[in-house]
């Protein structure tokens, strides 16, 4: 521990001197984390737009060595992933959210917590293992249920810590007011403290679908891949995650191109989910 | 007539039983309430059961390769998957050295950003930086992956590489050819991945030190870095252990971006250079193209072993973080 007589021993020009160099570094550490944010954009967009097009968007991919097709059942196949995992992870991640906050006491909400907080540092390579072990295998057949499944649990911890942080926030006036008219508990708990605090829990939810659109490694083995359509849940599914990492691992000049093409498409829908739930929602919240 | 028969017989005793006094609500749902309670908490407990499960699974399926190694899977370091021999030493090694290194490198870095962003510059800077530091954990990791495969690599092959080599090569850390792919563009992707987390939780236990704590130091004529020094850091060390223990477990586990710089090469080297293998790459690798059972069983001990590690980690950074700091943890 430093004490201050031994600062104090220093000369004042040294100090002046010190403090100058070390606000300068802290500037700079800001700085380097900010250049590969930059370099990672850019390229992305340059890259990106130099290589996206119209048949990019609706066309399947071209077979080896034809130049054209796109992707666009990967990304037909990236929403029907969003669309089963958010059906799994909203349903469970809100109920837990809103046990823990309105119910949950005692040590039985403190290890559901701790769970929570612990299945959402679980590698999602893991998760994709758990989900291949549990569905895969039994249905002897990878599957876009089987995707859709791994990364709904990957949203449940996320949606639910955000959802009982939120609940939180309600007075407990508010609820006491609600009970005082006789309401039952569970209309309560529905109607005005879960409606009350809806645009933040949208945003929540948002955020988890945010993450889980970029995720690829949960899906190497459960959705796998498909380079054709595919309107059968119980069958592989494309998705742009895992077609952008194919192509980038390819030995094709071709698909390099398509891989940055599919990354600029999959940055831009990230961030336009992040971005909308962060700034479209957010004047609402502190209003609540 | 027959209506009225059925209208006598079947429906009016129903509205009776609604009619008589009480509630009506309650005559028609008297137990929905514990009824709701009792769903949401099942369902909770499915979040703890979701994790057991997990461990259940993936010990059940990696059974063969316990039955068949032992402790020596953890100790050997041939990874044969044709004659059925598996070590894990060498993907545990990658591992280790690839996440230290990778924190080694973000720590620094992040409680810098943490400390300017919260002690130094005013709050119209702040704000645009700190979100652009957190936009930085929005990239999916395969775009992470992809710019490490086309400009990271080359970059570090053609300029790092060879001037490192050049200057420290009397270190075994910096010697052998210049690839690029390898173990050194797994740990800067790693630390770049790993530097919001740790500055977003840093500055979550700055912000929870009294402001009169820092008032204190200025008054008695500290400069701002011995400010910082005297009662901002001082008081966040457990919390800032905490922050780069939590980054230390997101290293481990991530897949993708390094599964594709890192060269996949199951091999102990003492060059950063050399291309490696960290266990979640070797999962992602082969786990869809394992056809034996042996290496089906032996990849999901390394995922067992993989959920442990980041299991125990992350307990440990939660509860440092949860005790000492009080600062709220969302992931």
């Amino acid at each position: 521990m430093i004490t201050f007589s031994e600062i104090a021993a220093q000369g004042y020009t040294k100090r002046k001197f010190k403090n100058r160099l070390m606000c300068l570094l802290f500037f700079v550490a800001a700085l380097v984390a900010l250049t590969p944010l930059f370099s990672i954009m850019g390229y992305v967009f340059i890259k990106g737009v130099g290589s996206i097009n119209w048949s990019f968007l609706t066309q399947l991919p071209a077979p080896v060595g034809e130049s054209g097709g796109g992707m666009a059942n990967a990304l037909v196949g990236t929403c029907v992933l969003i669309v089963l995992a958010s059906i799994i992870g909203m349903t469970s991640g809100l109920a837990t959210g809103i046990y823990l906050s309105e119910y949950g006491r005692g040590k039985l909400a403190t290890i559901i917590r701790f769970s929570a907080d612990m299945l959402s540092s679980v590698p999602s390579i893991v998760i994709g293992l758990f989900v291949y072990i549990l569905i895969v295998r039994p249905m002897q057949s990878f599957s876009a249920l089987a995707g859709g499944v791994a990364l709904g649990v990957i949203m449940i911890p996320t949606i639910a810590r955000s959802a009982e942080e939120l609940l939180k926030l309600v007075p407990a006036s508010v609820r006491e007011a609600g009970l005082a008219l006789g309401l039952p508990r569970w209309k309560v708990t529905i109607w005005i403290v879960l409606k009350g605090s809806l645009s933040g829990i949208i945003t929540g939810v948002m955020l988890a679908i945010a993450r889980v659109a970029g995720e690829t490694a949960p899906l190497l083995f459960t959705a796998l891949g498909n380079r054709f359509w595919s309107w059968n849940l119980t069958q592989p599914i494309g998705s742009l995650p895992v077609q952008i990492f194919t192509y980038s691992i390819s030995p094709f000049e071709e698909w390099h191109r398509q891989a940055w093409a599919g990354a600029l498409v999959l940055v831009l829908l990230v961030f336009s989910i992040n971005l909308g739930a962060r700034f479209v929602f957010r004047p609402q919240i502190s209003r609540d | 007539m027959a209506l009225d028969m059925v209208a006598q017989r079947c429906i009016l005793p129903f509205r009776r039983l609604l009619k008589r006094k009480g509630d009506p609500f309650q005559m028609c749902w008297p137990r929905i309430d514990p009824l709701f309670s009792f769903t949401l908490k099942v369902i909770a407990l499915g979040v703890f059961a979701f994790l057991a499960l997990i461990a259940f699974f993936l010990f059940y399926s990696a059974w063969p390769a316990i039955l068949r190694f032992g402790w020596e899977f953890l100790r050997t370091s041939t990874w044969d998957p044709v004659k059925e021999i598996f070590g894990a030493l060498p993907v545990i090694y990658g591992t280790v050295i690839s996440s230290l290194f990778a924190v080694a490198i973000a720590a620094p870095l992040s409680v810098g950003i943490a400390l300017f962003l919260n002690e130094l510059s005013p709050r119209k800077i702040a704000t645009p930086i700190g979100f652009l530091v957190e936009m930085l954990a929005a990239i999916p990791s395969v775009v992470y992956g992809l710019w490490g495969i086309f400009v990271l690599a080359p970059w570090l092959g053609d300029v790092v590489q060879p001037f490192l080599g050049k200057w420290l090569g009397a270190l075994p850390l910096f010697q052998g050819p210049p690839y690029g792919v390898g173990m050194l563009a797994a740990i800067i992707i790693l630390a770049i991945m790993i530097t919001p987390t740790i500055s977003s939780i840093s500055k979550e236990v700055f912000q929870a030190i009294p402001r009169s704590d820092r008032e204190a130091a200025l008054a008695l004529g500290a400069t701002r870095w011995e400010m910082m020094k005297l009662s901002v850091l001082g008081r966040a060390r457990a919390g800032i252990f905490g922050a780069v223990i939590l980054g230390l477990g997101r290293a481990l586990g991530e897949t993708m971006a390094v599964t594709m710089v890192i060269g996949n090469r199951s091999e102990i080297s003492a060059s950063l250079f050399a291309p490696g293998q960290t266990m979640a790459s070797v999962i992602a690798n082969e786990y869809a193209e394992a056809t034996s059972d042996l290496h089906v069983a032996a990849l999901a001990e390394i995922g067992l072993v993989l959920f442990g590690v980041t299991f125990l980690i992350n307990a440990i950074a939660r509860l440092i973080i949860w005790k000492v700091a009080q600062v709220k943890v969302t992931r």
